[in-house]
């Protein structure tokens, strides 16, 4: 998802716990939310500030792919809502740095470790936006994708980041539908344009599949995270509700699922699918997806070249605040 | 059926002309009303304006110095983007061709398009596209007041909306010019190089033509001279307070609200335009 | 140098009336520029008529440890809420 492989800390068995982690645990079996200034398990501190600061990064490092095409747009209105799409992109990573620095962190701190490699974002951003398509693609997959994870961690326990996620739902309810009504115009529109869109489907559907992150059954982290409701379904779950949701919405379009697997499953009442390229997932966690290196150089450049700016407007604010202070005296 | 003149003989050149004169124009074809071709004209240049604009804007959106201006400047490109539409719609309106904004958008050439030069500039850095921002939003406001007064009611609806936005644009933009002014030592340089830059872009927004002129006469459009006090004393307010030196020189670039650009215009429409142009008449 | 913005909380006035609610945080200088980033951040879908802004660091919070403390007691005044008192229903509505 937009956090994939979050390794979390300090799994411990029940009988080894301390009468704090016992009653922690409890609260949180309570469905307690656990907020800022309270008593944690330093474990659950940190995996948190790693699961909500990949998160913020995926936020604004997804705004690059989908920016890309804003200059771009064939009408003032698909640019109008495409600009608006990024901008909230970039208020959901606002509110999720928010909801990590009550945790202790900054956010220039969480910036500095993007920027350093030390951290990650979502595998997803990594490949490239190649045609108008792809905005439908992204808006269509990926945030459909993402809503997947976001809606269950609306429940999440602890509290900033559930009332990020709360508010971020809500926000996002257009992007999916965004970027299938692009869909829908290219799988109605001209030969070209359908073709492009079947392309996008193509480049874009196994990517997706991997932001749940590989098949977690055997992962100590995710159970860990799963108790501290940091993580609420399986990568397993969700990629299933995800195929599961997707195949009808590709269907409407006329447009074909890129897997010759793809079969209905009675029995189990969802469908049977093929797996994603695992080897190219890692490959592009470990810095060599198609954008990588231009994604993160964006970010890094934005942040170097605004130095003067962020140190210029802090000038001022201290010059002015000593010149009032002055004055009053 | 009139006979037609003897195209041997040698005055043919004197006979066309005799009868252009007989028939001065074709009786089914309506005349274009020289006023509505003022008015089309008029909407252009501020609808143009406020498309390239937006359109330079919005390239920062991912790559700002902070996520509040991200958003913040975002907002701004929204706001451009949404009275295009509204100008631009009206012009298609009044020009009765039956065109749509996204036509006059999407299908022009540069030398159709009628924006101030400042407005297609290379946003440079951060402190540029804020100065550019500024000098642009000084005058948008004092424009968007004369029109919000226009003896045309259509121009005066979409005036009084824009005019709103465009109220906190300057309110922003003056802002930052003056906390950077008198930020840091480099802030101050950057801002004074971007106000020296831009400055020969500036004067451009208060020469007005004949068209101007015909639209002032009929209470449609500010005449752009009209204007410049306004500006000056927002400029002269704005630029004191954050210690910047308003340049000497009154040179002054122009020819973009008559169709003649700076070569970055090409640009912007060659990324602006593709897909329109790649894809003639699909629709999105 | 590079001094990072300080954090401000931010509450907006939804409506008229209404009392202001805390909806977030952002990075300012100061606190007239945090007003306005409040606007372009978290009025975008026209939720708010009136903006405050406070500096993080300038809230003192309760201790959560004192939760007891602090708020069991008023549990105890039943006889605050409404419902404690049984009118006859003659009396019609109070």
């Amino acid at each position: 998802m937009y956090a994939q492989l979050v390794k979390s800390e300090g799994t411990k068995a029940r009988e080894e716990m301390t009468p704090e982690e016992i009653a922690f645990q409890e609260r949180i079996d309570r469905g307690e939310k656990i907020e800022p200034k309270e008593w944690m398990p330093e474990g659950y501190r940190k995996t948190l500030v790693r699961q909500i600061g990949q998160h913020a990064h995926s936020e604004i490092v997804g705004q690059l792919p989908e920016g890309n095409w804003i200059t771009r747009a064939p009408t003032l209105e698909r640019k109008a809502i495409l600009l608006a799409k990024v901008q909230d992109e970039a208020g959901h990573g606002l509110y999720l740095y928010s909801a990590a620095e009550t945790l202790g962190v900054s956010r220039d701190e969480l910036m500095k470790l993007l920027h350093a490699g030390k951290m990650k974002y979502s595998s997803i951003f990594n490949y490239p936006t190649l045609t108008w398509a792809d905005m439908g693609a992204v808006g269509w997959l990926v945030d459909g994708a993402a809503i997947m994870n976001q809606v269950p961690l609306q429940r999440t326990s602890y509290g900033p980041y559930s009332r990020a996620m709360i508010r971020i739902c809500k926000e996002e309810s257009f992007h999916q539908r965004q970027g299938y009504a692009v869909m829908m115009k290219l799988a109605q529109g001209t030969p070209a344009q359908k073709r492009m869109a079947q392309d996008a489907l193509n480049r874009f559907w196994y990517p997706s599949l991997m932001m749940f992150g590989p098949s977690d059954k055997d992962s100590v982290h995710s159970a860990q995270s799963m108790a501290w409701k940091i993580k609420i379904n399986t990568n397993d779950e969700l990629r299933q509700k995800f195929v599961d949701q997707t195949v009808p919405q590709a269907e409407y379009l006329g447009l074909t699922v890129p897997d010759p697997d793809l079969k209905w499953n009675e029995e189990k009442g969802g469908y049977d699918f093929s797996e994603p390229d695992w080897s190219e997932f890692f490959d592009v966690i470990a810095g060599n997806g198609p954008c990588n290196k231009d994604r993160l150089g964006a970010r890094v450049k934005a942040w170097e070249d605004g130095a003067w700016f962020r140190d210029g407007l802090m000038a001022h604010a201290e010059k002015a605040a000593a010149r009032r202070a002055q004055a009053a005296e | 059926m009139p006979s037609l003149p003897d195209m041997t003989t040698p005055q043919v050149a004197e006979l066309a002309r005799q009868q252009a004169q007989a028939h001065p124009a074709h009786p089914t074809v309506p005349q274009p009303d020289e006023g509505q071709e003022a008015l089309f004209e008029t909407l252009l240049r501020i609808g143009d304006s406020a498309l390239v604009l937006g359109h330079r804007v919005s390239e920062w959106c991912g790559h700002s110095p902070a996520l509040e201006e991200d958003i913040a400047l975002a907002n701004v490109a929204l706001d451009l983007i949404g009275q295009t539409q509204l100008w631009l719609g009206l012009a298609g309106e009044v020009e009765g061709q039956g065109r749509t904004a996204d036509d006059l958008a999407y299908l022009r050439d540069a030398w159709d398009f009628r924006n101030l030069l400042i407005c297609e500039r290379p946003n440079g850095d951060f402190g540029h596209t804020l100065m550019r921002q500024f000098l642009f939003d000084a005058w948008h406001h004092e424009m968007l007041k004369g029109l919000a007064a226009s003896s045309d009611p259509r121009l005066a609806e979409i005036a009084a909306k824009a005019g709103k936005e465009v109220a906190y644009h300057l309110e922003r933009s003056s802002d930052l010019v003056v906390r950077l002014g008198d930020g840091t030592g480099e802030s101050h340089r950057r801002m004074q190089q971007a106000l020296d830059a831009l400055w020969p872009y500036a004067g451009e927004m208060f020469l007005g033509d004949d068209k101007d002129a015909q639209m002032a006469a009929r209470g449609i459009a500010p005449d752009p001279a009209s204007l410049r006090a306004g500006w000056d004393a927002t400029l002269r307010h704005v630029l004191t307070e954050a210690t910047l030196q308003i340049p000497e020189g009154d040179f002054s670039h122009k020819g973009g609200r008559q169709g003649i650009h700076t070569e970055q215009l090409g640009y912007i429409l060659a990324e602006m335009q593709f897909l329109q142009r790649a894809y003639p008449g699909a629709s999105w | 140098m590079s001094k990072e913005w300080p954090l401000w909380e931010v509450f907006i006035r939804g409506q008229h009336g209404l009392n202001h609610r805390h909806v977030g945080s952002l990075h300012a200088p100061d606190a007239e520029m945090a007003i306005m980033n409040a606007r372009d951040v978290y009025t975008r879908r026209n939720e708010g008529v009136s903006i405050w802004v406070v500096p993080s660091a300038q809230i003192t919070a309760s201790s959560p440890s004192d939760k007891g403390p602090l708020f069991e007691p008023s549990n105890a005044k039943v006889y605050r809420h409404p419902t404690f008192f049984d009118i006859p229903e003659e009396v019609g509505h109070m």
